[in-house]
């Protein structure tokens, strides 16, 4: 076999061109991780003017022009590279790219993704569309200031917009060949024995992850290919007749309709909303059912429930809409479907809580990360409720009630289940485990000042502030009341950025100094437990291992061991 | 909860749409809450009761009964309360019943937006809108491309982010925009719609205060002296944040009175034209 193939590979070969799904997972990770970092620093910029508006931001202000303030134009294009970054480049990467790559082959049992090289492909084409970002702050015209959903016609007039465009169509080939190589490894590669209702449920929610990109991100691509030939080819997709911009009669053949674009944005960016909690749920629901060492409640009606969440996440995408004019019988339908998708939501969440009574908790780092998701992401939920009701959100939408609560879904929701997952899988990249004591150094910063970063929000948003406002609403009178909040969050998202060094150092000094450990440290009962730590290159296993059982027997009444791995056979 | 609401940000409402508007944010905010606690009880008890210091050896099956199920019909249930007792019924209001001047006797105007104000178009006296168009449009003497010589487009005026209401009068705008996407929020009469290029897209309301019994109001509030604004809500450029109008809310003499004011200004002006 070429199980021993990997010692001549030289360095090149195996760390960077390399077609090893443990390689490409790791490359995801820290380029995700990397991303993170840059997209948050922007935020903190931003902080600076939304806490002391007009003022010189230190340290970097000589970066910014000569007065040292963070301007509207440059304000403008902050905000839209934090989404981008955040969301394409950061998140979704790290959470399906890093994670799903490098956990889901180990945990069906199979020596590598179904497609390796396309696997490679699909993180160069991230990479490139990645650098294409971070390219747009070097250009004249700077990077894209219409907004991370970049509504036309702002998105057509703006500069800097191509760039973005470009940057988005290699990300969303990314997402597309990552996807299809998901789908295909999950149904073709599974261990023998292990059988769909066997398959850990953080498999089940990347595999409907994966049939949301597949399905979801086309009609964005085909958007941003459309908006990119508004911008340099003279068509109007999105253009009506007879607009007038700055004085000036817009010399365009009209005709299209700016609301096009948002329906196909939407179309892609609702479905992304699950994209970036599903495999969240996924890391948590294996991290508790780890550490309350007891089977996760109801795992059937999980699986149903993200199955029934990725089906009707595609017919809500209107209710980011209802202000653009909708009448009552389109508005009534996105309502009800919003409403719907609430059920399988209640459901996940209510099975994660109830799956802690009767347990043993070990509260180690991955399981407080991992507990902090539940409570956080319930916010978010609940406050998607008023939100995707018409009549509130008349009032409510485009404030910061709406920043507030896709944070909490996002933030203290979705990146705290991915660092849950780092905590959680890193003996098994490493051998050794990340330290406990700056896990927990990082953790109860992190969950303090999120909290102090977003729960404001809602206040504000209460108030009617709007959103995107550079002054942070300083001239807007009807946000007298609520002001003070903005230092508030400004600091608490400062401190948040100090919070993670800890994190960053443990990354590093673990590797090194990490307290060493055999396969299976966490007595886990999943497939990747038993292969060796750091994973064999380009096969993973000594053999394919053969399952015998479900996903999570822990503490079965009348066994020595309070876990079974899915790999010991069932007596007689 | 509504006073809680209000202590954190919610501010009063000055219109006939207020109060559905504000009953429907409360009702959802005591499912939030009733949720969120309900949850909360139950995850705190789990953590402190089932933490392995105290309960060494985990229960495989934990909890047997699927109570939880009760949880998800009543979720349900109250969800299909709130669309089809509120929601619904307040939508259908907000795109359906658009007043008009003959039939309600409301106040017509037209706002067309545009990068970073709001021209607020009044038909003049004979209550006929002159007709707009894009070649006329000189962003110094004729923002909107007003074509004086259209028909009842003599006696029509427009003014630049300065826009009066009569109290307890039905109004209807005719929301447009000259160039990006603009969204024109009323915050405390409870309106919002976007401007969406191409479109004329009308909103209506009814104020129940003019804007002195409001500051009135407000005296001893941070807001003490700020008038009501019309906010845009949707980035539309640099000047995003600088894109204000200004709303007063005026008693029907007072109304009249500035109408009046308006149309002998129109006349002076259109003197020193000739």
């Amino acid at each position: 076999m070429s199980s021993h193939t990997h010692h001549d590979e030289p360095f090149y070969r195996k760390y960077i061109w390399s077609t090893d799904h443990k390689i490409i997972g790791l490359q995801y990770g820290f380029t995700a991780l990397f991303f993170l970092l840059v997209g948050f620093v922007l935020m903190m910029i931003m902080r600076w003017q939304l806490a002391y508006p007009e003022t010189p931001v230190p340290i970097i202000g000589g970066l910014l022009g000569d007065t040292g303030i963070l301007l509207p134009e440059t304000y403008n294009a902050l905000g839209v590279m934090h989404g981008t970054i955040m969301i394409f480049l950061g998140v979704v990467p790290l959470a399906v790219g890093a994670f799903g790559n490098y956990i889901v082959p180990l945990q069906i049992g199979a020596p590598d993704m179904a497609f390796p090289k396309l696997n490679a492909a699909s993180y160069w084409s991230y990479l490139v569309g990645g650098i294409v970002m971070l390219a747009s702050f070097f250009t004249p015209e700077g990077p894209a200031r219409a907004g991370w959903t970049g509504y036309p016609p702002l998105s057509v007039f703006e500069p800097g917009q191509t760039i973005w465009l470009i940057g988005m169509v290699f990300i969303i080939t990314s997402s597309l060949l990552g996807s299809i190589n998901f789908i295909t490894t999950i149904v073709q590669l599974r261990a023998p024995g292990l059988s769909w209702m066997r398959l850990p449920f953080f498999v089940w929610a990347q595999l409907v992850t994966a049939f949301l990109l597949v399905l979801a991100f086309p009609p964005l691509e085909s958007a941003a290919v459309l908006q990119l030939m508004d911008r340099v080819a003279g068509t109007s997709f999105f253009l009506p007749s007879g607009l007038v911009v700055s004085g000036e009669i817009l010399n365009v053949s009209g005709g299209g309709s700016p609301l096009l674009w948002q329906h196909l944005f939407w179309f892609l960016a609702h479905p992304e909303v699950y994209v970036l909690i599903l495999p969240a749920m996924g890391i948590v629901s294996e991290v508790i059912a780890n550490n309350t060492r007891k089977p996760l409640w109801g795992y059937k009606s999980l699986v149903f429930a993200a199955v029934f969440l990725g089906f009707m996440s595609f017919i809500v995408w209107a209710h980011h809409m209802f202000l653009t004019g909708m009448g009552t019988a389109m508005s009534a339908f996105f309502q009800t479907t919003t409403m719907i998708i609430s059920i399988p939501s209640v459901i996940i969440l209510s099975a994660l809580f109830i799956s802690l009574w009767g347990a043993s908790i070990r509260f180690n780092t991955p399981m407080l990360f991992a507990l902090a998701f539940l409570p956080m992401f319930g916010i978010g939920g609940l406050t998607g409720l008023p939100l995707g009701i018409g009549a509130s959100d008349i009032y409510l939408h485009d404030t910061y009630y709406v920043i507030g609560h896709f944070h909490y879904v996002v933030a203290p929701g979705t990146i705290f289940a991915l660092f849950a997952g780092i905590y959680y899988w890193y003996p098994k990249m490493t051998g050794r485990k990340m330290s406990e004591a700056i896990g927990k150094l990082h953790f109860w910063p992190s969950f303090i000042f999120m909290n102090g970063i977003f729960m404001p929000m809602f206040i504000q948003g209460l108030a009617g502030v709007s959103r995107r406002l550079w002054d942070g609403g300083l001239e807007s009178a009807h946000a007298s009341g609520v002001l003070q909040w903005n230092e508030f969050m400004s600091i608490s998202a400062w401190l948040l950025g100090l919070a993670q060094l800890p994190f960053i150092f443990n990354v590093f000094y673990s590797m090194k100094f990490g307290e060493k450990v055999d396969e299976n440290p966490w007595d886990s009962t999943t497939l990747e437990w038993t292969a060796p730590s750091p994973p064999l290159p380009h096969v993973n296993f000594d053999n394919i291992p053969e399952v015998h059982r479900e996903a999570y027997e822990y503490s079965v009444p009348g066994r020595k061991r309070d876990f079974t791995p899915q790999t010991v056979p069932k007596k007689g | 909860m509504l006073e809680f609401l209000k202590h954190y940000g919610l501010p009063i409402h000055l219109s006939t749409a207020g109060p559905g508007i504000d009953e429907i944010i409360v009702l959802i905010h005591w499912l939030m809450f009733i949720l969120f606690v309900g949850w909360g009880t139950f995850f705190i008890i789990s953590l402190v009761k089932f933490r392995a210091s105290k309960n060494p050896k985990a229960d495989h099956e934990g909890v047997k009964s699927h109570l939880s199920s009760i949880l998800e019909v009543a979720v349900a249930v109250v969800e299909i309360v709130l669309l089809i007792g509120f929601a619904f019924p307040i939508w259908a209001s907000r795109v359906n019943d658009v007043p008009t001047s003959a039939e309600d006797g409301a106040v017509h105007i037209r706002v067309i937006a545009q990068q970073f104000a709001w021209n607020i178009h009044y038909p003049g006296l004979d209550g006929i809108f002159g007709e707009t168009k894009v070649d006329l449009v000189d962003e110094e003497e004729n923002p909107i491309g007003l074509d004086r010589s259209s028909i009842g487009g003599s006696d029509d005026f427009y003014t630049i982010n300065q826009m009066h209401i009569p109290v307890n009068r039905k109004i209807r705008v005719d929301l447009s925009t000259k160039d990006v996407i603009h969204s024109f929020k009323l915050p405390e009469l409870r309106v919002a719609q976007d401007a969406i290029p191409g479109m004329s897209i009308p909103v209506h309301f009814e104020a129940t205060m003019t804007s002195e019994e409001y500051l009135q109001k407000m005296a001893d509030t941070p807001r003490k002296g700020k008038g009501l604004e019309i906010v845009c809500a949707q980035l539309c450029g640099l000047g995003h944040y600088r894109m204000k109008g200004y709303l007063t809310i005026d008693t029907e003499t007072d109304y009249k009175s500035w109408l009046d004011s308006e149309a002998q200004y129109l006349e002076e002006y259109e003197d020193d034209e000739w």
